[in-house]
């Protein structure tokens, strides 16, 4: 089958939109459903409306009380989930493709009439709450979460769980209103992947959220703020000292994502990548050390990750910022055809996870307004020369750097290295 | 698909789910060694010496062997367990030959003094990032205490001071001890070609000589009691307890998920209802290991510390009343979750050959995702509410980690 023969899209007249990738070689499918209702909508002061709305959507609705909703989810073998980011609140599952068309209405339900009673909300607020204190015992993402706030400010820096003080205060009335506002056809988006009839699936769509209505007015808010209280150091009794870098790199839609993809590639992906084989293979610094690409709408990041002891710790950060600083000498032929074949395999690797598909359509879909066709970062990867690659690179030297550290000690940025501060 | 399987006179095992649909291969040395097969004095062996395999061999560098891995695009690691230690890699059909080529001549590693003495570091950097992580090492604490001197109890990491310890002599002994041809099976799925595959292993493997590689299978009995850690800087508490269950071989196995799942599973179970979408606890399960000649179930909280007495209160409740039997339609249910997760996990290539080499591992002839399917299906209502009272899931071992130093498993 062709690539480009898998894809289908959707419009429905309410604003919704359907993607799809027909995956039949597959038995099972997978789905989410992406409205636009991300924490960038909470309000000052109510950080974590978005995610306590989220999770108190996904207790009941008007016609399915808690007890049903999750029962008949699993007597479908549906692998359910509920989420939130910056961007989007997600309702989504994976499970035999034979159930698709039993599991749907019940999301529609879920999104169109939750029922958002006062008797649980208490209990879907303790869940948010712990979920905020959760990520405080996790130390790499409390490191990775305020290096993000720093990086990207308010509101694409924000933590979608919130904090404990708001999430305190919040009202039913509130979570009403933000459901009943950014829980709108306009701008949601269903991707499906796996086994599955589209006309079947067009229609049943159709005639599920045929009926979910647009309010009145524009569903963003005004309330954007400045956050406050921010470090680069946070002092805590670890045994590792936990190291954030982030830097600027490319938008999702830019020409020059696949170079700078690439670039991030050279550094962190495989076992013979820069960072890996310079700080933890030759100098045994640390167990792990890496560097990823991130987007919002129109900006792309660059964000490191390297948990080492206290007392290799320096050592280690110098080590990464010279690598990832390296990189504007250039990269040589065999780094490039790592890269290439890392893409092929990971392109084949992804048609056995219709759970992947997915993502990666959503991630599409948001970022770049449509559909990628399933095998354009294969042609667009191999199409790239060294030459190419390395004038990117020439021209866009990593930094500057901002650092977020926690540990017994704080380290510090060498002087000849780019940074900015905060 | 077709199953294929092929012995080498020196005893080592070949097996293959060949599926010529598929465009991915998925290959691993699976070998029965883990931490349960180490002297004390020697804790975490094994584990590091999984590290050391990827250092290459007498003909390639520790660059070299990355650098391959990377030319064949390929998705590889390792993972050292009580019982095991798996190299695997995902890779493009194409790369079949060579990746059997780089993962055999591996399993004859160098492990040569300078790669020793910098990856130890690493590992040390590794147990210091498990310290880090919630419950902080309490896992491993409670293996211990609750296996007390039964090598079960050996953490698979080791210590700082086990590892410090360690010699490139050891390890080379404990190598030679353990990598027997007769002890390890190279597994793979996905779109093989098998005589190939047969003919790139005995090239290779061949001259590997067997050693003596017996495994005591001692029977295990708890260490009840509680272990308390105090972490002042946790959020949250946690509480885990291990109780005894069925071991690879138990018939019982299957029921025992079952009830777990219809107890404890993250969705739709007891624990779920009364203590995940009540808003008490942030995480809650209960779940089987199985071992040779043991098993255990476990089962484990994390929660606000002021409402840790309640859960622990909760989760003793279910565990006990669990000999009171469960409904038709909750088993029904665990049934359905079963089968859906034994057929989203068939569709991928290398969870195919975990599954196959996890077979091999245990001693238990090959079964089809299906037929494994079916064995859940069979389960009665009987047998559920049967091990239900076999199984005394309230004894056991507790541990709780976190601000708490009070926090205690009710009588």
């Amino acid at each position: 089958m062709k690539f480009d023969d898998r894809l289908f899209q959707h419009d429905f007249p309410n604003g919704l939109t359907l993607v799809a990738d027909y995956m039949p070689w597959l038995q099972s499918a997978a789905f989410s459903i992406a409205i636009p209702a991300g924490c960038k909508l909470d309000p000052a002061g109510r950080f974590g409306l978005c995610n306590l709305s989220c999770e108190h959507a996904f207790r009941e609705t008007k016609t399915l009380s808690s007890r049903e909703l999750v029962e008949t989810l699993d007597l479908l073998g549906c692998d359910y989930y509920s989420s939130t980011s910056v961007m989007c609140t997600y309702f989504g599952g994976a499970l035999p493709a034979v159930h698709l068309d039993q599991a749907l209405p019940v999301y529609a339900d879920v999104v169109m009439n939750p029922r958002l009673s006062e008797e649980w909300l208490e209990e879907a607020r303790m869940s948010c709450i712990q979920e905020v204190e959760s990520l405080e015992d996790d130390l790499p993402s409390k490191v990775m979460s305020l290096l993000r706030m720093h990086h990207y400010g308010d509101p694409w820096g924000r933590i979608p769980e919130g904090t404990v003080d708001s999430l305190e205060t919040i009202s039913l009335d509130e979570i009403k209103q933000f459901v009943s506002r950014s829980y709108v056809p306009r701008g949601t988006v269903i991707a499906v992947a796996g086994q599955f009839d589209f006309e079947k699936l067009r229609d049943q769509i159709g005639t599920l959220f045929g009926a979910w209505k647009n309010p009145a007015g524009e569903s963003t808010n005004g309330f954007v703020t400045a956050l406050t209280g921010l470090e680069s150091h946070i002092p805590f009794p670890s045994k590792q000292t936990h190291i954030g870098i982030a830097w600027p790199g490319v938008a999702y839609d830019d020409d020059d994502w696949f170079l700078a993809r690439g670039a991030v590639g050279v550094l962190s992906d495989g076992m013979s990548s820069r960072l890996f084989r310079e700080v933890r293979e030759k100098r045994g610094l640390c167990y792990s050390v890496m560097a990823s690409c991130h987007a919002i709408p129109g900006r792309g990041s660059c964000f490191g990750y390297c948990g080492t002891t206290t007392e290799a710790a320096q050592q280690a950060l110098d080590v990464m910022l010279a690598e990832i600083s390296r990189l504007q000498d250039g990269i040589n032929e065999d780094e490039l055809r790592r890269l290439k074949v890392q893409v092929r395999s990971g392109l084949i690797m992804q048609q056995e996870s219709c759970r992947s598909r997915v993502g990666t359509m959503i991630s599409d879909w948001l970022l770049l307004g449509r559909l990628r066709p399933v095998d354009e970062p294969g042609r667009r990867m191999e199409a790239i020369t060294v030459d190419q690659m390395n004038r990117y690179l020439t021209a866009h030297p990593a930094g500057p750097f901002q650092l977020v550290t926690l540990g017994e000690t704080p380290l510090e940025i060498a002087r000849a290295v780019p940074t900015t501060h905060t | 698909m077709q199953y294929r399987q092929h012995t080498l006179d020196n005893g080592l095992t070949i097996l293959a789910e060949c599926n010529d649909l598929a465009h991915f291969l998925s290959l691993g040395f699976f070998v029965r060694t883990g931490a349960r097969d180490e002297a004390i004095e020697d804790g975490g062996v094994s584990h590091f010496l999984e590290h050391m395999v990827f250092k290459g061999t007498n003909a390639t560098s520790a660059d070299e062997v990355n650098l391959l891995l990377d030319d064949m695009g390929s998705s590889s690691n390792a993972r050292t367990g009580e019982e095991s230690t798996i190299y695997h890699a995902s890779i493009l059909p194409e790369f079949q030959s060579p990746m059997v080529g780089l993962l055999a001549n591996l399993m004859r590693p160098a492990l040569r003094d300078e790669d020793f003495e910098t990856e130890k570091k690493v590992i040390i950097e590794e147990i210091m990032m498990y310290d880090d992580q919630p419950p902080w090492g309490g896992y491993e604490r409670l293996m211990q205490d609750y296996f007390g001197a039964h090598r079960l109890g050996q953490s698979v990491l080791g210590s700082v001071e086990s590892v410090t310890g360690l010699t490139p002599q050891r390890m080379r002994q404990y190598h030679a001890s353990r990598y027997s041809p007769d002890n390890m099976a190279l597994v793979v799925s996905g779109k093989t070609d098998f005589d190939r595959l047969v003919t790139d292993t005995e090239q290779i493997c061949r001259k590997w000589q067997p050693q003596s590689t017996g495994r005591e299978i001692v029977s295990a009995a708890p260490h009840p009691g509680l272990t308390t850690m105090v972490k002042d800087e946790a959020h949250l508490q946690y509480l885990i307890h291990l109780a005894p269950g069925p071991s690879v071989d138990d018939e019982d196995r299957y029921a025992v998920r079952l009830l777990s799942m219809i107890l404890g599973d993250t969705s739709g179970s007891r624990v779920f209802w009364e203590m995940l979408d009540t808003g008490l606890a942030e995480s809650a399960g209960i779940g089987g290991y199985e071992y040779l000649g043991t098993g255990l179930i476990m089962s484990y909280f994390c929660s606000m510390p002021e409402k840790a007495p309640q859960n622990a209160e909760i989760l003793h409740r279910i565990l006990a009343n669990a000999v009171h039997g469960v409904s038709e339609r909750e088993l029904e249910i665990s049934r359905q979750k079963v089968v859906s997760q034994i057929l989203l996990a068939s569709e991928k290539t290398n969870s195919r050959m975990f599954s196959v080499g996890g077979q091999w591992l245990n001693g238990h002839p090959f079964r089809t995702p299906s037929e494994i399917a079916e064995s859940y299906r069979q389960v009665t209502l009987d047998q559920v509410n049967e091990v239900a009272s076999r199984w005394q899931l309230t004894k056991g071992r507790t541990l709780t980690s976190g601000s708490l130093g009070n926090l205690v498993w009710p009588a």
